[in-house]
C-alpha cells in the first residue's frame, strides 16, 4: 500500500516513523520540516502503520468527528485540503482553535456529532473522508448520521472504543454489534484491532 | 436556537464579506438539512471569488466561533464552581501532605510536636525553615477556605435548589463528577445515588462486587447519619430529591423550599422504622427486607 500524498515514511530521530509537514503541534520530534506522527496515540496514525487501506491520496476534504485537541487532525490537516473538525467538548476545542490557526487547512467547528443538521450549513457534501474517533456511545449510529456528507466513493475511517459503548460487555460482541448497525449504511471494506490502541476497532467502509 | 436557514442555503448566505460578527453567529446557530456544494455555491453567489477565497473567510469565522463558544461555555457559572470546588479539594489535599511533612520533620526536633494544619499555626511562630514550611500550610488551608466561600456563593446562584438540599461543597461536587448543570438535570437519579463511585460500581457491572449504595452524596448528613442497614434507601431518597433539585435548576430556575420538606420528611420515615425496629426483639435483617414501599 502506498501512502497518501504528503504523508512519509521517515527516520527522524534515528526510528522509522510516519510523518507529515507542519508545525509542531504536541511537543512531537521535527526533522527538516516533517514533524513525526505519534501513532501510539493516534489511531488513525496507527492505521496507515498499519497498511490499511484508507483510500486517501492527499489533498483530500475531511470531515473529522471527535478531533478533541486536534493531535491526529492537525496531521490529516498537514496533507488535506480542507478538515472540517467537529468537537463537541468546549475544554478540548481551546487546544483545537490554537491548531487551526496555525493551519489554513483546519476549520474548527464546536458541534455535536450526534446532530449533523447543526453544521450540515458549514461542511459541504461529497467529501473524500470522514475520520471519526467519539468517544460516546452510539458510535454506529454517528456514523450512520453522517453519511449524507460522503461522496459515493468517499470513505469512513472509524475507531470504534468498546468501552464507550458498554464497560462491561465483551469488546467483540461490541464490535460485532457496531458493525451490523454499519452495514445498514456501509459497505465494510477492512477491520483491524490496532497496536497500541487496545480496545479499538479500526473500521474502513464506504457508502453502500 | 433553531435558527435553520431555509434548505439549501449555507453558512454564508446573506452576509457580506468581512462581517465576521455575522458570521460567526451564522456558523454557531445556523443549520440545514444537508450538505451542498458550499464552496461552489460561494462563487457562484458572489460571497468569494474563488474556492481559496472562500476557505480562507470560512476558516476565520470559525476560527472565532469556536474559540468565542467554548471560552463562553467555560467562563459559565457552573463551570466556575467546578474549577473553584476542584481547586479547593487541591488545596486542602497538598495542605495536608504538607502538614504531615512538617509534623514529621518538627517531631525530630522536638518530642512534644503535634499534628495536623492547627499545629502548623503554633509552629509559624518560629524563626526556620520548618515554621515557614509550615506557614505555607496555614496559607493554603486559609486560601481553601476562600475558595469553599467561593464556592458556596457561585453555587447558591446556578443551582439554588440544589445547594440548599446537598449543602453547596456538595452540590459542586456532584456538578463536578457530572459535568455540569445541564448534564447533571439530564442524569438519572440512580446514576445520581452513585457519582463518585464509579470503581464501585463498575466492579459490580463486572459481577465482582455488591452495588454500591452511593458514591459521593455520602458526605451528606442524611446518608452518612443514618444506620448503615438503612442507608441504601436514604441515599436512593437523596439522589432521587437532588436529581429533582438539579433539573428546577437548569430548566426552570425558581426556587421551591416544599422539597427540602419533603426530603426530611423522606428521611424521618426511613429512620423512625429503624427506631420501630430497634423497639422489637430480633431485628437484624426484618428492616433491612422491608421495602421503601412499606415505610412509606
Amino acid at each position: 500500500m502506498t501512502l497518501p500524498e504528503g504523508i512519509a515514511s521517515r527516520e527522524i530521530d534515528g526510528e522509522e516513523r510516519l510523518a507529515t509537514r507542519g508545525t509542531a503541534v504536541y511537543g512531537e520530534p521535527v526533522d527538516g520540516g516533517w514533524r513525526a506522527w505519534d501513532v501510539r496515540r493516534s489511531k488513525l496514525g496507527a492505521m496507515l502503520d498499519a497498511g490499511m487501506d484508507t483510500g486517501l491520496a492527499g489533498d483530500d476534504h475531511v470531515l473529522y468527528l471527535g478531533a478533541a485537541s486536534g493531535t491526529t487532525a492537525s496531521h490529516v490537516a498537514d496533507f488535506a485540503r480542507v478538515v472540517y473538525a467537529v468537537e463537541f467538548a468546549s475544554r478540548p476545542m481551546g487546544d483545537l482553535v490554537e491548531v487551526a490557526e496555525s493551519r489554513a487547512t483546519l476549520v474548527p467547528l464546536l458541534k455535536n456529532a450526534h446532530n449533523p443538521e447543526t453544521y450540515a450549513h458549514v461542511v459541504e457534501g461529497d467529501l473524500d473522508a470522514i475520520v471519526q474517533d467519539v468517544a460516546t456511545r452510539g458510535q454506529a449510529r454517528v456514523a450512520c448520521a453522517n453519511r449524507e456528507f460522503l461522496a459515493e466513493d468517499g470513505r469512513l475511517l472509524a475507531a470504534i472504543k468498546a468501552r464507550s459503548e458498554d464497560v462491561t460487555a465483551d469488546p467483540e460482541s461490541v464490535f460485532d454489534a457496531a458493525l451490523d448497525e454499519l452495514r445498514g449504511t456501509y459497505e465494510v471494506l477492512d477491520t483491524r484491532r490496532l497496536a497500541h490502541h487496545a480496545d479499538h476497532l479500526a473500521v474502513v467502509a464506504r457508502p453502500r | 436556537m433553531s435558527d435553520r436557514t431555509p434548505a439549501g442555503t449555507g453558512w454564508f448566505a446573506g452576509l457580506e464579506r468581512g462581517d465576521l460578527d455575522g458570521a460567526r453567529d451564522a456558523i454557531e446557530t445556523g443549520s440545514a438539512d444537508s450538505p451542498a456544494d458550499w464552496p461552489a455555491r460561494a462563487v457562484e453567489t458572489g460571497f468569494a471569488d474563488t474556492d481559496e477565497e472562500y476557505y480562507a473567510a470560512l476558516r476565520e469565522a470559525a476560527i472565532a466561533a469556536a474559540g468565542e463558544a467554548a471560552a463562553e461555555r467555560e467562563r459559565a457559572d457552573d463551570r466556575q464552581a467546578i474549577h473553584a470546588v476542584r481547586a479547593m479539594d487541591d488545596a486542602d489535599r497538598v495542605a495536608n501532605e504538607l502538614a504531615e511533612r512538617v509534623a514529621e520533620w518538627a517531631a525530630s526536633r522536638e518530642a512534644e510536636a503535634g499534628t495536623g494544619v492547627e499545629h502548623c499555626r503554633e509552629l509559624v511562630e518560629a524563626d526556620d525553615r520548618v515554621a515557614a514550611l509550615a506557614e505555607r500550610v496555614v496559607d493554603l488551608d486559609r486560601e481553601a477556605r476562600e475558595l469553599e466561600t467561593s464556592v458556596e456563593r457561585t453555587v447558591r446562584s446556578v443551582a439554588p435548589n440544589l445547594a440548599a438540599l446537598a449543602g453547596p461543597t456538595l452540590a459542586a461536587r456532584l456538578l463536578a463528577l457530572a459535568g455540569g448543570l445541564e448534564s447533571l438535570a439530564r442524569t438519572s437519579s440512580s446514576t445520581v445515588q452513585v457519582l463518585g463511585a464509579e470503581d464501585a460500581l463498575f466492579a459490580h457491572l463486572r459481577g465482582s462486587a455488591p452495588s454500591p449504595k452511593h458514591g459521593v452524596i455520602y458526605t451528606h448528613e442524611y446518608v452518612r447519619g443514618t444506620h448503615p442497614d438503612d442507608r441504601g434507601s436514604a441515599a436512593r431518597a437523596l439522589a432521587g430529591k437532588l436529581t429533582i433539585a438539579a433539573r428546577i435548576d437548569h430548566y426552570a430556575g425558581d426556587r421551591r423550599p416544599d422539597l427540602a420538606r419533603e426530603l426530611d420528611e423522606r428521611i424521618a420515615r426511613i429512620r423512625a422504622r429503624r427506631d420501630d425496629a430497634d423497639g422489637d426483639h430480633d431485628t437484624d435483617s426484618t428492616a433491612d427486607e422491608r421495602g421503601d414501599d412499606d415505610a412509606a
